[in-house]
């Protein structure tokens, strides 16, 4: 017999140690899970917060009266009356203004109502709260608002309209929308995307397929995965000192004629974002094509063809879901990037759609940031609805990826 | 064969020519390729060369001494005050508070999803970390001054200023958590089954197993995450811009506002910034200092990453 | 140089090595490969006839660290001369594969992509119906030409394998375990198939099926690790099928092909 076997606990003891030692293992079992517990929280607080803030009752004071300009209640106008109150009571300079911008009559009922309230009469917002508030203490609000200010009206709003997708900036927030960010924002990936996937592909089809171990494909590999992690605040600078400043030629389009422009325009933000999401691009594409099977490019060279024709016939119509869904990861990235574009120079006041790669810019998380660190509620409210822009563009995006991912199920 | 068919005719007594053939489309294309190869290398040149530049204006400066840079505490290049200490100790605290957060739930988040769940709570509950990694920074920066802010001053009552470190640190930690979750769940499934099954065969629990021998067996891999966690949080911009503070402030009171690195160029570089000025040549020093600490954590890293795969391969 | 010459053989090795890294993986290989014969490689695994196989088409060239010594004539050519085109080679040397490997096209597609990019002008449909029929497999797949080639079964799969190496033309066709993957039914209809292509083609097989090699081959080169241990492979005989299965000269061959190897 094992001297030793005595130490051991037998009968009864065992089975008691064992139950103890399965008791610690479902304590930290649970304790583990609460850390993802504490993840979905964070994630449902930071859902809510924003919600939240996108809703709820608004106090306001009209500067001018509704009555001066129209008999019938604001509501019920429609579109041509609408028009007659804005021809009638703004300066002609003003009205031409507009008109220029965009032709009035071609604007929408909702438009012009917007511009009646904005120009016109003109709101003053009091006070204004979140969802949760109005709803749990809708009757005190209420009796506050009357108390404090009299002559306010008081509704329950909703920031996020349609209004607010395709109205431009305002200097304030009840009229303000994001229809020049999303542009610029649109404007912005596309010529990253420009850039970076072409690049990015090559580069990926390079280090696959034709680099040879050696020392250089090691240094470019290795210098790849460390631009990944470069902070892109960093990229940012890169994007100051290079396309603002030494290209602006270039970017500013004076090279083409353009004059009234610096080299802060989307063309430098899209460049620098290209630059920022082409790691991204070049390793999510080396691993759609390490995934292409070797016995495929074999088949390729057996019957005579070149590595060029093996890649473009073969590897890449193969690759091209994965390489697809990088870049629409990449594309994600540079829509929710902001600190780059602050970097770079994005405008904090701009009405006019941009034109061209040579405008003047701004982006949709540009607005988000200029709209939180503001001290007004209103504001929030309105940084609030824009998050929410931007969260569901984010998830169509995310989706589409996991769509195509999904829907191209590999054959071989 | 019934009809004549010219595919079995013999071949042998045509003619065969080996010899290389032009093919000037196939250089042209393979220069292309390596072209786009190697210019993600002119892209780090760049940045070096970028950042040095500007970085070596500023410190050729008359004005700015090293004595003075690492020798005193306040931060304002525009009227002559050169100390770089209030801006990195903000740095150092947001990102310690980040990675407080996010170590330990990242790390109990990996171990309960590699180790426990089943696929089908796996497929559930991944998702939840995969959408908190997609949610740009901006909008952490909105949670941070908007809902988190709060929640501490309503806990900590009112020392807590409406901008502070601790919140954007926290906020940051929710951020990485993702990111450290998942890096250290590749980390635990690379220990090979052999391992685990030794430990079961003595008679080891799964709990056991998984703490004392699968745990221990990738904890290179889990600092390869760590490291990469607190270079994320060095780098991160918009929740310390947001809600850390506007303005640089040597203090040690996490409840107290303080500019990090990264805010203080976001803020002075979103202004009409002038070249050649103190100013636009100091916020270049400082992303030179911020690109190198995070190279340095990456490469790290990445090399002991390589190890760990190298071991268990 | 261009050789219209009848050729003594189809290919011939003069003391060809392969190595991957510093590791002879063949070596000292001298064969006479003789035209319009199917030749077998037979050998133990790992014993290099893949090696040697992907030699005879510089498949090889495809792997980083390999290289070859000594000579690889075809017609007079070395095929590893300084001179030479390796996709010209590849694409008078044609290769089917262990396993059955068609692009995910269509049927059509699979035999008409290696004729195009080879620059064929001809009656494209012609092409891949004389093809399919010289691979036996027309009669089967007539009506599904526009079908994924993934929807057919591995035999015929690897029969479509073989007619978009016979849509090429070569001069050779190279095979490396065609029917491995096979069913026993399948097997026979690539036997068959091989019998028939021989009148025109040269065949090359490695198998390490015996009673394949003695049916189908009419010559058999048998591969076996050096003694000296280097685990480097090297042919140690090579002649007439029959007399290598009635009448080896080497023992280790008479062991191998009756079964008491190893
Ligand atoms: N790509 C490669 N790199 C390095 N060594 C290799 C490579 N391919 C094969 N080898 C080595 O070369 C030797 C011969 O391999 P090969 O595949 O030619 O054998 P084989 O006779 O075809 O075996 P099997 O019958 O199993 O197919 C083996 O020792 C193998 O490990
Ligand atoms: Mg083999």
């Amino acid at each position: 017999m094992n001297p030793n076997h005595d130490h051991y606990p037998e009968g009864e003891t065992l089975r008691q140690s064992l139950k103890k030692r399965y008791r610690s293992a479902s304590l930290w079992q649970a304790i583990f899970f609460s850390a993802l517990v504490i993840a979905m929280i964070s994630l449902a607080a930071l859902l809510y917060n924003v919600i939240d803030g996108a809703f709820g009752y608004v106090a306001f004071e009209y500067k001018n009266d509704p009555a001066e300009f129209t008999a019938k209640p604001l509501d019920d106008l429609n579109k041509q009356e609408l028009l007659d109150i804005l021809k009638a009571n703004l300066s002609s300079g003003a009205y031409t203004k507009l008109d220029n911008e965009k032709l009035m009559k071609k604007r929408s009922k909702s438009v012009l109502y917007t511009l009646v309230l904005e120009r016109l009469i003109q709101i003053d917002t009091k006070q204004n709260w979140s969802m949760t508030d109005s709803i749990l203490h809708s009757s005190g609000i209420k009796t506050e608002v009357s108390e404090k200010y009299p002559k306010a009206k008081l509704e329950f709003r909703s920031w996020l309209t349609p209004v607010f997708l395709t109205t431009p900036m305002s200097s304030k927030a009840e009229f303000a929308g994001v229809r020049t960010a999303i542009l610029g924002s649109l404007w912005m990936v596309g010529i990253a995307i420009l850039f970076a996937l072409p690049i990015g592909t090559g580069a990926a089809i390079y280090l696959q397929e034709y680099a040879i171990k050696n020392f250089l494909s090691r240094v470019i590999q290795t210098n790849i995965n460390n631009l990944a992690g470069v902070p892109s605040i960093v990229y940012g600078m890169l994007g100051l000192a290079i396309f603002v400043r030494a290209f602006e030629p270039f970017t500013s389009g004076s090279m083409f004629g353009i004059t009234d422009s610096n080299g802060r325009t989307i063309l430098s933000a899209g460049l620098t974002m290209g630059v920022l999401v082409l790691p991204l691009i070049i390793i999510n594409a080396q691993e759609a094509i390490k995934a292409v099977p070797d016995s495929l490019r074999q088949a390729a060279y057996g019957v005579g063809a070149t590595r060029w024709q093996t890649i473009w016939h073969h590897v890449l119509p193969n690759a091209l879901p994965g390489i697809l869904t990088g870049s629409i990861l990449a594309v994600s990235r540079a829509i929710g990037e902001t600190a780059p574009l602050i970097v770079v120079g994005a405008s904090t006041f701009i009405s006019l759609d941009p034109d061209g790669p040579f405008s003047k810019f701004t982006a949709l998380p540009i607005q988000i940031y200029q709209w939180t660190t503001r001290a007004q509620s209103e504001f929030h409210s309105i940084a609030a609805s824009a998050i929410i822009v931007l969260l569901v563009l984010l998830l169509t995006l995310n989706a589409t990826a996991v769509l195509i991912r999904n829907r191209v199920q590999r054959k071989y | 064969m019934k009809q004549e068919n010219t595919i079995l005719e013999n071949k042998n007594f045509r003619p065969l020519d080996l010899k290389k053939k032009m093919r000037p489309g196939e250089s042209v294309i393979q220069s292309l390729l390596f072209i786009s190869g190697v210019l993600s290398v002119f892209i780090t040149v760049a940045i070096v060369y970028e950042l040095g530049k500007e970085a070596l204006l500023f410190f050729n400066n008359p004005d700015v001494t090293l004595a003075k840079f690492f020798g005193t505490t306040r931060w304002q290049p525009g009227i002559g005050l050169f100390g770089i200490w209030p801006l990195v100790t903000s740095t150092l605290i947001t990102s310690a508070i980040a990675i407080f957060v996010s170590l330990p739930l990242g790390l109990a988040a990996s171990l309960f999803l590699s180790e426990y769940a089943s696929p089908k709570a796996r497929s559930a509950l991944k998702p939840i970390l995969e959408i908190l990694a997609g949610i740009p920074t901006v909008v952490y920066g909105y949670f941070a001054l908007l809902f988190m802010t709060p929640l501490l001053q309503k806990i900590f009552g009112e020392g807590v200023q409406v901008y502070n470190m601790a919140s954007a640190g926290i906020v940051m930690g929710i951020m990485i958590l993702p990111l450290i979750s998942s890096m250290s769940e590749d980390a635990l499934s690379a220990v090979p089954r052999v391992l685990r099954e030794g430990a079961y065969a003595m008679g080891a629990t799964k709990f056991e197993t998984s703490l004392q021998v699968v745990l221990p067996a990738a904890l290179s891999g889990i600092g390869a995450a760590l490291i990469i966690g607190i270079s994320r949080a060095v780098g991160e911009t918009m929740i310390v811009a947001i809600a850390a503070g506007a303005g640089p402030n040597f203090t040690f009171d996490p409840f107290k506002a303080a500019e990090t690195m990264t805010g203080h160029i976001a803020r002075i570089s979103g202004g009409d910034l002038s070249y050649n000025t103190i100013d636009y040549t100091s916020l270049f020093a400082v992303a030179l200092m911020l690109f190198l600490v995070t190279l340095v954590l990456n490469l790290i890293s990445q090399t002991i990453i390589n190890r760990f795969r190298q071991r268990y391969e | 140089m261009q050789n219209t010459q009848i050729p003594e053989y189809a290919i011939e090795t003069k003391n060809l090595f392969v190595f991957y890294g510093s590791f002879a993986a063949v070596s000292e290989v001298n064969l006479k490969i003789e035209k319009q014969k199917v030749t077998a490689i037979i050998g133990p695994s790992g014993c290099g006839k893949s090696t040697l196989l992907r030699a005879f088409n510089r498949m090889n060239d495809f792997v980083p660290s390999s290289y070859v010594t000594g000579e690889v004539l075809m017609r007079g050519q070395n095929i590893y001369g300084s001179n030479i085109d390796p996709v010209e080679v590849r694409r008078n040397i044609g290769m089917v594969f262990q396993k059955p490997n068609p692009f995910p096209k269509s049927i059509y597609e699979n035999i008409a992509w290696g004729a195009r990019i080879n620059g064929f002008k001809g009656n494209m449909d012609e092409l891949v119906e004389q093809s399919l029929r010289g691979a036996a497999l027309w009669e089967e797949v007539k009506d599904l030409l526009k079908k994924n080639a993934y929807e057919l079964s591995g035999g015929q799969q690897q029969r479509l394998c073989i007619a978009r190496t016979i849509a090429i033309q070569p001069d050779i066709i190279l095979m490396d375990e065609p029917a491995s993957a096979l069913d026993p039914i399948s097997t026979l209809r690539i036997e068959e198939l091989m019998q028939e292509l021989k009148k025109n083609y040269t065949i090359i097989i490695v198998t390490h099926n015996m009673q394949q090699a003695a049916r189908v081959s009419d010559y058999t080169a048998m591969m076996m690790l050096e003694k000296d241990g280097s685990r480097s492979g090297t042919v140690i005989e090579f002649s007439e099928t029959k007399k290598i299965f009635t009448n080896p000269k080497d023992k280790r061959t008479e062991d191998y092909v009756t079964g008491r190897f190893g």
